[in-house]
């Protein structure tokens, strides 16, 4: 009897490390709280380029290919930091990578691909983030894959990394592509 | 190159924790000592490793290297100095880092000032102290280093956020993490002890200055930490009840309880198995808070950027620490022989009785915290907790125990006098009364809280007085006879004695400020005045300023009293130029009873401003009560029982210093 | 005095204590706990006057009005689909913009106005709450052409 009163704090630990363990299941965490998203289609938009010739990009524009859709900023550090796996991704025949801009001036965004690079196929200019708002962005980065359908398949709310790119997109882009 | 071997030194520390960790345990164990002794070394190593790992960080900073992602998105060429440094521990990762060397710092102290550790329990603690050293090395490496590369290396930084950029809050992380993970000996201690099946006073005398060091600390850095939410923020208010603030209030309400019932173990060798359990639970806080603020569990204003990665790393650590110092507690901890037999009424039951007001008051803090995460996990819904859920639990259970902190002390040891303790109070339980009395008066209708919290702010310093001068015999003893007790007393109780003074006037100030703030909030011209409490404030002018890296709207108030011009206050409003995002500057002018605290918002475009007057009563208090506290620490580990392996050393450092 | 009474004084007083904490625990969470509500939720069930609640949404573009007295401020919360007035006397957050998440603490006057006593803003002005986005997705899909955002609104 008096040895279970020594097990209590024990008890109330492993109680505590289940509710975090909920707690932090992906299902509930913020970053992919927009989960209803995925298995429907792309929200409708039309949204005009970086410079006022470019072509720019429309939900229409989504369809026919797999596609990767990134939404970035060039005020934002962690897209710089995700870039070089954009332009790896870029690199693949088999799909097409397309850039939202959120919140950005267009020269800015503009500016920020001439430094590092562009990997997008075609980029929308989405500066007063409705567009953002559509997709339910909490933030960016975010990044989309899209089925040849125009089907959200994947939504990652937080920079890509290459353990997730390797684990989660290329085996998912791979499939979609077959 | 330099951050090149800043992550090869922490790697190293790495090799070296493992090593920490497991041969002097086994040593210890089957009673090898070349096994045990490789302890001292190896923390020594280790923190050396980590101490180069960090100045590599910190290089990075200074020299702006923006090829280091963390610098890149943390620091600017532009930024003063002083907050390039702050900015290596103004993020998750280099915070993290800072977090292990600290813990290395601990355990090296060990190694070198505890030789006259008996060499069993020395190996053992020192074993425990690199399990938890790895674990926090090995999440540094795997989901937060702080050494990652960017390419191509961008021209120019994102900046600190400018909020962190103020001089107390470059100070606040580290004072806070020495408190955090401070915590961390007392628990390698215990669970030494544990394996060990033994605790003594020696034992206690061994943990409690380590304990006070880091309650030291901590009290610092949350005194801090509130300051810099009180005139930076600019809400007029210090203390907001967040979970950010939450993790690290609870070990410190551990770390108190444990403070006091080391004592018990020391003196009288009672209450060993409780006070194991506050050992392993306080620095168990520290774990919960580390979980809660890097985890992205709870959301909060001023959580570090979240990774639910890092959060199941953490939980992970969390759980094989506490669950296994606890699954060892369970099994070892009823096989101590049981101490000391005290009556009910006594300083033993006392200071019993202060734990577990402790532990209750901490239970509250726990359940207003994690309470929005259980209702989401049971998806019952989005539920936020504020301050009058803590005023309506917290502080109920806290009025006894401040009414008992005056008692405890003048109880004697194993069986005391409550009357005679009653005796020695009246002059304290009278200005009390007369304090409810007073603060009922200016409060008439209002909070009777309030009246409570001055009168026992009161009776916990008079008492504390009253506890001193019966100590020294003051004016009943000849007065030569007063002033030897008073040289010879103990630093101990002098630390006590400061402490709980220091606590009493913050109650005093922490009360007031909350009962009897004013607030005032106008749009105001160049010329417009307002009359706030005694005060009259006249807007003189906004014009621009410019800082090193900000530019701002700056006002100029003319205050005066009763037509008497008193003090000239500038608030500001900072926009910085890299994250545009303003900040507000408070203008502050404290005098003895309270502050004056001014605050610009954003004018309208034509001429007028809105401008936010508040009147904090006795807010310095609560600063001076928390310096106090911090006073009372610090005379305490001074003490000459602490003073580590004090007997054997003095005669040797003596022809040293020759 | 025996062990054995002291450890039934200490277990007696601990089990007091514990009760009266959960007592004062489950008496502040009946009378102090804030539900997060979102416009939707408010038009489906208001809450009682004076129950403190937090209200989260975007700002309704080109909603938000300063009353006569110059320092109460009045804007719409929307969340797409229903939208609610609030009154505000203070000073808004730094980071306050039409257009932009926003969650407010405060409770329904007698009169039935939504007086909020405090407008929480995130140190980073591109962050959604995750209240709102989640209140905002529960609210049916954001209609495009819905005329609840300008396009000055959002500027960052």
């Amino acid at each position: 009897m008096r040895r279970l009163i020594f097990l209590v704090p024990l008890l109330v630990v492993v109680l505590l490390a289940v509710l975090f363990w909920r707690g932090l299941d992906p299902a509930r965490n913020p970053a992919s709280l927009n989960s209803a998203l995925i298995g429907k289609s792309v929200p409708a938009f039309a949204l005009a380029g970086l410079t006022p010739g470019a072509p720019g990009l429309t939900a229409a524009d989504l369809k026919g290919q797999v596609t990767v859709l990134n939404f970035f900023a060039s005020w934002c550090a962690p897209c710089r930091a995700e870039h070089p796996l954009l332009m790896e991704l870029a690199r693949d025949p088999n799909l097409r990578v397309v850039g939202i801009t959120y919140k950005d001036e267009p020269a800015k965004s503009a500016a920020f691909l001439a430094e590092l690079g562009d990997p997008f196929a075609a980029i929308g200019a989405d500066e007063t983030g409705r567009v953002g708002i559509d997709f339910g962005l909490t933030g960016v980065p975010e990044t989309y894959v899209i089925d040849r359908d125009g089907i959200i398949r994947y939504r990652l709310a937080q920079p890509l990394d290459s353990a997730r790119l390797e684990q989660e997109i290329r085996p998912l882009l791979a499939d979609l592509a077959s | 190159m330099i951050v090149e071997i800043g992550h090869f030194a922490l790697v190293l520390a790495l090799v070296l924790a493992v090593a920490q960790a497991t041969l002097p345990l086994i040593g210890a164990q089957r009673g090898i000592r070349p096994w045990m002794a490789l302890a001292k070394p190896a923390a020594i190593g280790q923190f050396c490793f980590l101490a180069l790992s960090f100045a590599a960080l910190v290089h990075a900073f200074v020299v702006s290297d923006f090829s280091v992602a963390v610098v890149y998105m943390h620091s600017h060429s532009a930024t003063p100095l002083i907050y390039k440094i702050a900015a290596a521990w103004g993020q998750h990762e280099g915070s993290l880092l800072l977090w292990v060397v600290i813990l290395a710092f601990f355990g090296a102290l060990v190694a070198i000032f505890g030789d006259n550790l008996p060499p069993r329990l020395k190996a053992r603690t020192l074993s425990v102290q690199a399990m938890i050293g790895v674990a926090f090395i090995l999440f540094t490496l795997f989901t937060s280093n702080p050494f990652a590369r960017l390419s191509p290396a961008p021209f120019e930084g994102e900046e600190l956020n400018p909020l962190l950029q103020d001089p107390g809050l470059a100070f606040h992380p580290p004072m806070l993490y020495i408190g955090y993970v401070g915590f961390s000996m007392a628990f390698s201690f215990a669970v030494a002890a544990l394996i060990e099946g033994k605790v003594d006073a020696a034992w206690a005398r061994w943990v409690r200055p380590w304990t006070l060091l880091s309650w030291t600390c901590l009290t610092g850095g949350i005194a801090l930490g509130a300051r810099w939410a009180y005139y930076e923020l600019g809400w007029g208010g210090w203390w907001f009840w967040d979970p950010v603030e939450n993790a690290s209030f609870m070990p410190w309400l551990m770390g108190t309880a444990l403070l006091h019932s080391a004592i018990v173990v020391e003196k009288r060798d009672a209450l060993k198995a409780w006070t194991l359990l506050l050992s392993i639970l306080t620095f168990g806080f520290s774990l919960l808070g580390t979980f809660l603020v890097r985890s992205g569990v709870i959301t909060s204003v001023h959580a570090f950027a979240q990774d639910p990665a890092r959060g199941v790393f953490i939980l992970g650590i969390l759980v094989l620490a506490l669950g296994g110092a606890l699954a060892l507690f369970a099994w070892r901890a009823p096989t101590l022989k049981a101490g000391g037999m005290f009556a009910p009424v006594s300083r033993e039951s006392a200071l019993m009785l202060n734990n577990l007001l402790i532990g209750t008051l901490t239970f509250t803090v726990l359940l207003g915290t994690l309470l929005p995460l259980l209702f989401d996990v049971m998806d019952s819904g989005d539920v936020s907790v504020g301050p009058p859920y803590y005023k309506w639990t917290f502080i109920p259970i806290s009025l006894p125990l401040i009414a008992l902190a005056a008692i405890g002390p003048l109880l004697g040891w194993k069986r005391g006098n409550i009357r005679q303790a009653m005796r020695s109070l009246w002059g304290a339980g009278a200005l009390a009364a007369a304090g409810f009395v007073i603060a009922l008066w200016i409060d008439w209708g209002r909070e009777m809280l309030a009246g409570f919290g001055i009168a026992l702010g009161l009776w916990l310093l008079i008492g504390t007085l009253v506890e001193w001068a019966e100590r020294v015999r003051l004016f009943r003893a000849p007065p030569l006879e007063s002033w030897r007790r008073i040289r010879h007393l103990p630093r101990a109780a002098y630390g006590m004695s400061l402490a709980h003074a220091g606590l009493a006037i913050a109650i005093i100030g922490i009360t007031a400020s909350s009962a009897w703030k004013m607030e005032e909030i106008r749009q105001m011209r160049p010329g417009e005045s307002m009359t706030i409490g005694s005060f009259s404030y006249r807007l003189e002018s906004v014009s621009g300023v410019r800082g090193p890296n900000y530019i701002a709207e700056q006002a100029h108030f003319a205050v005066s009293k009763d037509g008497v011009p008193y003090t000239d206050l500038y608030p500001e409003r900072r926009q910085y130029m890299v994250q545009p995002m303003p900040t507000t500057e408070a203008a502050i002018e404290s005098h003895i009873f309270g502050d004056l605290y001014a605050v610009i918002g954003e004018g309208d475009g034509k001429g007028a401003w809105t401008v936010r007057i508040y009147e904090e009563p006795l807010v310095p208090w609560i600063w001076t009560g928390s310096i106090l506290m911090v006073l009372g620490g610090i005379v305490s580990i001074s003490d000459r029982r602490y003073r580590v392996g004090a007997p054997n050393r003095q005669p040797a450092a003596l022809p040293a210093k020759a | 005095m025996k062990r054995k009474t002291l450890r039934l004084y200490l277990l007696v007083i601990s089990l007091a204590l514990l009760g009266i904490a959960t007592a004062l625990v489950l008496n502040a969470f009946n009378r102090e706990l804030v539900f997060f509500f979102s416009p939707s939720d408010i038009a489906a069930e208001r809450p009682a006057a004076g129950r403190m609640i937090r209200l989260g949404g975007l700002v309704e573009v080109d909603s938000l009005s300063k009353l006569e007295d110059g320092a109460t401020v009045s804007f719409r919360v929307t969340d797409l689909s229903s939208s609610l007035d609030v009154a505000f006397r203070g000073v808004l957050p730094d980071l306050f913009r039409e257009g932009q998440g926003v969650v407010v603490q405060g409770a329904f006057n007698e009169s039935g106005r939504f007086v909020a006593t405090e407008v929480l803003a995130k140190h980073d002005e591109n962050y959604l709450p995750p209240e709102v986005a989640k209140a905002l997705k529960a609210s049916g899909r954001w209609q495009e052409g819905a005329a609840t955002m300008g396009t000055d609104g959002s500027e960052p």
